[in-house]
């Protein structure tokens, strides 16, 4: 490991969850836009606190404490076991730089992940359930899988277990980005689509309220990203100073890739490039790009932002009209679908370390391992949790807007006036 | 339905993990896995037809 060039990659993903923010706020209501970016605030904050300390305890480090069972034989790893409150750290610094970084780098990863389902209640999740929601994913859901996959957990032991390849993951494509998409797949169920979404079961257009905004949050998460998978690699995979220059060259070509995909499918499709879906390409470029970053080359990198950015498109597209599924921020299609894709494709074309088949196997275990274990415990959490802290604001907070309904002033007081606050229903 | 749906997606999960303790062929494998992840999308799809209806009774 290098620590310097690990220590910059880290300090850039705040960046990430900056570009996020602003994208989340800007494809939301202007009458809900100082909740979102406050939200956004308060989810990292809380994560922050939370995966220290409880969160890093499970998440552990390889060659750190673990918790394993043992089933047929072999013996599983299932949970960290380091002490709570990140003790083990501050008693011997010097000696343990490796779970420091660790650490470090999963306060921000944590965070990251924890804003992704914001995007999906957009309008009408209230700030108290949003910071309940961060904290069971900071404390329980993330060091859960982060575990499994990235401290020689049962996924990354594949290898002594069954003779496969080890599920990897070198940049979060799981680890956040689909456990942040299915955690907002499960938000957007519960919440329901926002008050005249489905108007006589149509589904009407809410456009975002200042696209500026989400295209200048794309080009931060940009940075932001290159920083998460190349620390990320640099922590979990060990990967050559060559690896950490290809790493970033290939999230530039993803993300370029899946952005040309959604603007010459939505081209195709409406006869204009969407500003708002070329966005979400964008970001579905990185996320699938994540899986594999530094192990691919920079065309298969480029096929794989090429699909992620058509796909997301079709994505959005069949969960608004065909499931109702009220999704502000594209977060469902871009940071689950993308994810998965970005997942499978590491089978598809990641380096031939073993038979192809056997990759892709590898993979595919990870995958239902988030579908069939992560998704219904993500679901049950936030069951519970909404019968605690209700996740709903009441009608007339959905229609005022989140700003005036929970924080008393509005985001922009003196510019803007909501027509239809007046508009008898 | 929604309820068939979450226990389709853990049972999708046990197909997949059952089959690497008992079965060792790589092929056999794939098929079994892929089977499983195949049940758990069935048992997604289930619960997105449920919440649809639940919408479009709202509405």
């Amino acid at each position: 490991m290098t620590p310097d060039l690990c220590l910059i990659c880290i300090l850039l993903i705040p960046l990430a969850a900056t570009g996020l923010a602003l994208i989340h706020q800007g494809l939301g209501r202007s009458r809900s836009a100082a909740h979102a970016m406050l939200a956004s605030l308060c989810s990292l904050a809380i994560a922050a606190i939370v995966f220290v300390l409880i969160g890093f305890s499970w998440m552990g480090f390889s060659e750190g404490l673990a918790h394993t069972f043992h089933l047929a034989g072999r013996s599983f790893d299932w949970l960290g076991a380091e002490p709570f409150f990140a003790a083990g750290l501050t008693s011997n610094l010097t000696h343990s730089l490796y779970p420091a970084f660790a650490l470090a780098f999963g306060i921000f990863a944590t965070g990251l992940s924890t804003l992704i389902p914001i995007s999906a209640g957009s309008d009408r999740w209230r700030l108290a359930s949003i910071c309940g929601a961060s904290a069971l994913s900071a404390g329980i859901v993330f060091p859960l899988f982060a575990h499994w996959v990235w401290s020689n957990g049962w996924l990354a032991q594949l290898t002594q277990l069954f003779g496969l390849p080890a599920f990897t993951d070198l940049g979060g494509a799981a680890v956040l980005n689909v456990l942040g998409g299915l955690a907002a797949l499960s938000v957007a169920w519960i919440l329901g689509p926002r008050q005249g979404k489905y108007a006589d079961r149509i589904a009407t257009a809410i456009p975002g309220h200042n696209i500026v905004h989400v295209l200048f949050g794309c080009m931060l998460a940009l940075i932001g990203w290159i920083g998460l998978d190349c620390a990320a690699s640099i922590l979990f995979y060990r990967i050559t100073y060559t690896q950490v220059l290809l790493t970033v060259i290939n999230a530039v070509l993803s993300a370029s890739a899946g952005c040309v995909a959604a603007v010459v499918t939505t081209q195709l499709r409406y006869r204009k490039p969407d500003a708002s879906l070329s966005a979400n390409g964008w970001i579905a470029g990185l996320v699938a790009g994540s899986a594999a970053c530094g192990l691919v080359s920079p065309l298969a990198t480029i096929l794989i932002g090429l699909i992620a950015g058509a796909l997301v498109t079709l994505l959005v597209e069949t969960l608004e009209l065909h499931l109702f599924i009220d999704d502000p921020g594209g977060a469902i299609s871009v940071h689950l679908g993308a994810g998965l894709w970005g997942l499978l494709a590491f089978g598809l074309f990641g380096p031939a370390t073993a038979p192809r088949p056997a990759l892709i196997l590898a993979q595919l275990i990870g995958i239902a391992t988030l579908l069939g274990v992560m998704f219904p415990l993500i679901h049950i959490l936030h069951l519970l949790l909404n019968k605690l802290f209700p996740f709903r604001v009441d009608a007339d907070g959905d229609w005022q807007g989140m700003d005036i309904r929970e924080l008393g002033a509005g985001a922009y007081p003196e510019f803007v006036v909501h027509a239809d606050e007046f508009v008898p229903r | 339905m929604s309820l068939i749906g979450y226990l389709l997606m853990v049972s999708g999960w046990l197909l997949a993990f059952t089959s690497l303790f008992l079965l060792a062929g790589l092929g056999q494998r794939l098929a079994f896995v892929i089977a499983g992840v195949l049940v758990e999308l069935l048992g997604l799809t289930l619960i997105a037809l449920h919440f649809r209806s639940l919408q479009r009774d709202a509405e």
